[in-house]
């Protein structure tokens, strides 16, 4: 094991000052102008907040993910209280393993050319499970992301899945390597609520069941307030207002915040009986 | 009022399996028509079919009058222009190597070049994006900026119908809200007519006049929008409705309660 799993006073997860500037041909983009937070064993921590504001790009910067010649970042990621911007070869080592990442972008992360099943079997044995143990796996991991026919679909390419089905093929791939941290960016925004609640009990879950410390961006305020521990708002690189998932959206504090919560549109009751 | 887009009896198959199973609706012009249901069961088929990226195994979508199920390619070029989509996938659907205004600006083909900048320009600030965005390739936008680029570009050719598959999901509740009273205040001024596809079933309420409720490729219930989130007949939307998640209903409840409760589609 690359790092110890951190004790219960270490954070999994703690961000310092974190800026992520975008050099691009012709212009630099500052898209994350120093955020902090801290994940603990077992907490969630969900950044909502305006799209463009830099929630992908903190995810991306948090899992060096970001391409060498794109982004300059400064601050301190420490998980397991190791600096991943001072030692470089970390991030490397524990991606797929112990930090894993549900993309927002489902087609960019998996390969046209490659059958669901031998994509999400690679990530099985990634995380040091035997080549023969690893397609039992991947139906036991598509089964737990409520994916129905599940040996039936490992073969079948990306493009011949549903937006949803995509979805959960990549939040298996990232629960293959038993991780302690898991970055999880709008992983239920092509869901139906039905197969959202599943999705979410299974994080919550797996949560209980290991301790996994979670950081989730989601646009649903609804997932935010159901999962979180805490929620920042983020906007313009900066995060607007940080606190417990009720104080935030129960009583938001800040103007932007409020707007936010206002735009939720509203869907009422409903007769559970039928008439 | 005849419909401007009947569809009847659809059946869409990827090689033996019906991905869509004998589908019947109507859509009056100017009016929004919501797809709702579970993930896999059809629905960004079904937009597929209306725009004819697949030819449908049997039955008939009745644009105007017009049968264009099983129209062939050179058929079909006088019509393309008035069906439009914005895909699911925002990152897929738009070609990484050309720029903002080249993407918005592809349909307007045959306009001059100075007409098309203007035309982009104008598109670019409609879905809340500012002017610098024009000259950007899809890589380097935010997940919701790249879905409004292809929101403004299946506005370029003036459709008057629009098939938006989850057209919203990557913005936040404010962009959306924006992005809402755009296509309402099109509908106004331009009689267009929408097909909604989405998960959030608020956005539903607020968009749409009919919804579908579809699962497993068939389609499980129909009525006025209102009625049926008010008063769902059928289980599986019942299910639907009791799983939304409301924000500001789930105070002082434990997060595994309400996801135990909120489980549970029937089968
Ligand atoms: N490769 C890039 N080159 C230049 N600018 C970029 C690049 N990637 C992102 N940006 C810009 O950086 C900002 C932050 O983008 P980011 O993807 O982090 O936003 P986000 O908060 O995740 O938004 P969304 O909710 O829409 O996904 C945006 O303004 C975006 O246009
Ligand atoms: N090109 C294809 N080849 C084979 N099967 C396909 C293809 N495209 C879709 N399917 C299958 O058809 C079914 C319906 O897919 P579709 O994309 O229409 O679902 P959807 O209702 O849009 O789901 P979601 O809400 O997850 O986007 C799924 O079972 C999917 O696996
Ligand atoms: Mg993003
Ligand atoms: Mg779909």
């Amino acid at each position: 094991m690359v790092f110890p799993i951190p004790h219960d006073t270490t954070p999994i997860l703690e961000v310092t000052d974190l800026q992520v500037e975008l050099v691009t041909a012709d212009r630099v983009v500052r898209a994350v102008d120093g955020v902090s937070f801290r994940i603990g064993r077992g907490e969630t921590v969900t950044i909502i907040g305006e799209s463009g504001s830099g929630k992908s790009t903190t995810a991306m910067g948090v899992l060096q993910l970001l391409p060498e010649d794109l982004a300059v970042l400064s601050g301190s990621v420490k998980v397991g209280g190791v600096d991943l911007l001072v030692d470089r070869d970390a991030a490397r080592r524990i991606r797929g393993r112990m930090v894993s990442l549900i993309p927002q972008d489902p087609m960019t992360a998996l390969s046209p050319v490659h059958s669901v099943g031998k994509q999400l079997t690679g990530a099985i044995r990634l995380a040091g499970h035997p080549r023969s143990a690893a397609r039992a796996r991947a139906v036991e991991l598509l089964e737990a992301v409520r994916i129905p026919r599940p040996a039936e679909q490992l073969d079948k390419y990306p493009h011949q899945l549903s937006g949803g089905m995509l979805q959960r093929v990549l939040i298996a791939i990232a629960l293959a390597g038993h991780p302690v941290l898991l970055v999880a960016d709008e992983p239920t925004s092509a869901l139906d609520v039905t197969v959202q609640a599943g999705i979410l009990d299974l994080m919550l879950e797996l949560q209980e069941r290991t301790g996994i410390g979670i950081l989730m961006i989601t646009h649903d305020l609804g997932v935010a307030r159901l999962v979180s521990d805490r929620i920042h708002v983020m906007k313009d690189g900066r995060f607007v207002e940080s606190g417990e998932a009720e104080q935030v959206v129960d009583a938001p504090h800040e103007e932007y915040t409020k707007r936010l919560l206002a735009a939720v549109p509203q869907l009422g009751t409903f007769e559970e009986v039928p008439a | 009022m005849s419909a401007f887009l009947s569809v009847r009896d659809l059946v869409v198959s990827y090689g033996g399996f019906r991905a869509v199973d004998g589908v019947s609706f109507d859509i009056g012009k100017g009016e929004t028509l919501a797809v709702v249901g579970e993930s896999g069961c059809g629905k960004s088929t079904i937009a597929r079919a209306l725009v004819r990226l697949v030819t449908p195994t049997s039955g008939s979508i009745e644009l105007d009058g017009t049968d264009i199920a099983q129209l062939s390619e050179k058929q079909l070029r006088p019509v393309r222009h008035r069906v439009q989509m914005v895909f699911q996938d925002p990152y897929g659907s738009l070609d990484p190597h050309l720029t903002a205004e080249r993407i918005v600006a592809e349909p307007l083909r045959g306009r001059s070049a100075a007409d098309r900048h203007r035309e982009a320009a104008r598109l670019i600030d409609l879905v809340g994006l500012p002017a610098s965005a024009l000259d950007r390739r899809p890589a380097e936008f935010s997940g919701g900026q790249r879905q409004r680029i292809g929101i403004a570009r299946a506005l370029a050719s003036s459709p008057d119908l629009l098939v938006l598959d989850e057209a919203t999901s990557a913005l936040d509740v404010s962009v959306q809200a924006q992005v809402l009273a755009l296509l309402a205040d099109l509908q106004r001024e331009r009689g267009l007519t929408y097909l909604f596809i989405s998960h959030n079933l608020g956005v539903v309420k607020q968009i749409s006049d009919r919804i579908v409720v579809m699962r497993a490729g068939r389609l499980v219930e129909t009525g006025a929008t209102d009625d049926v989130l008010r008063s769902p007949a059928e289980p599986y939307t019942r299910a639907l409705r009791a799983a939304a998640l409301d924000p500001t209903t789930m105070r002082g409840r434990k997060p595994r309660d309400v996801v135990r409760q909120l489980q549970g589609a029937p089968a």
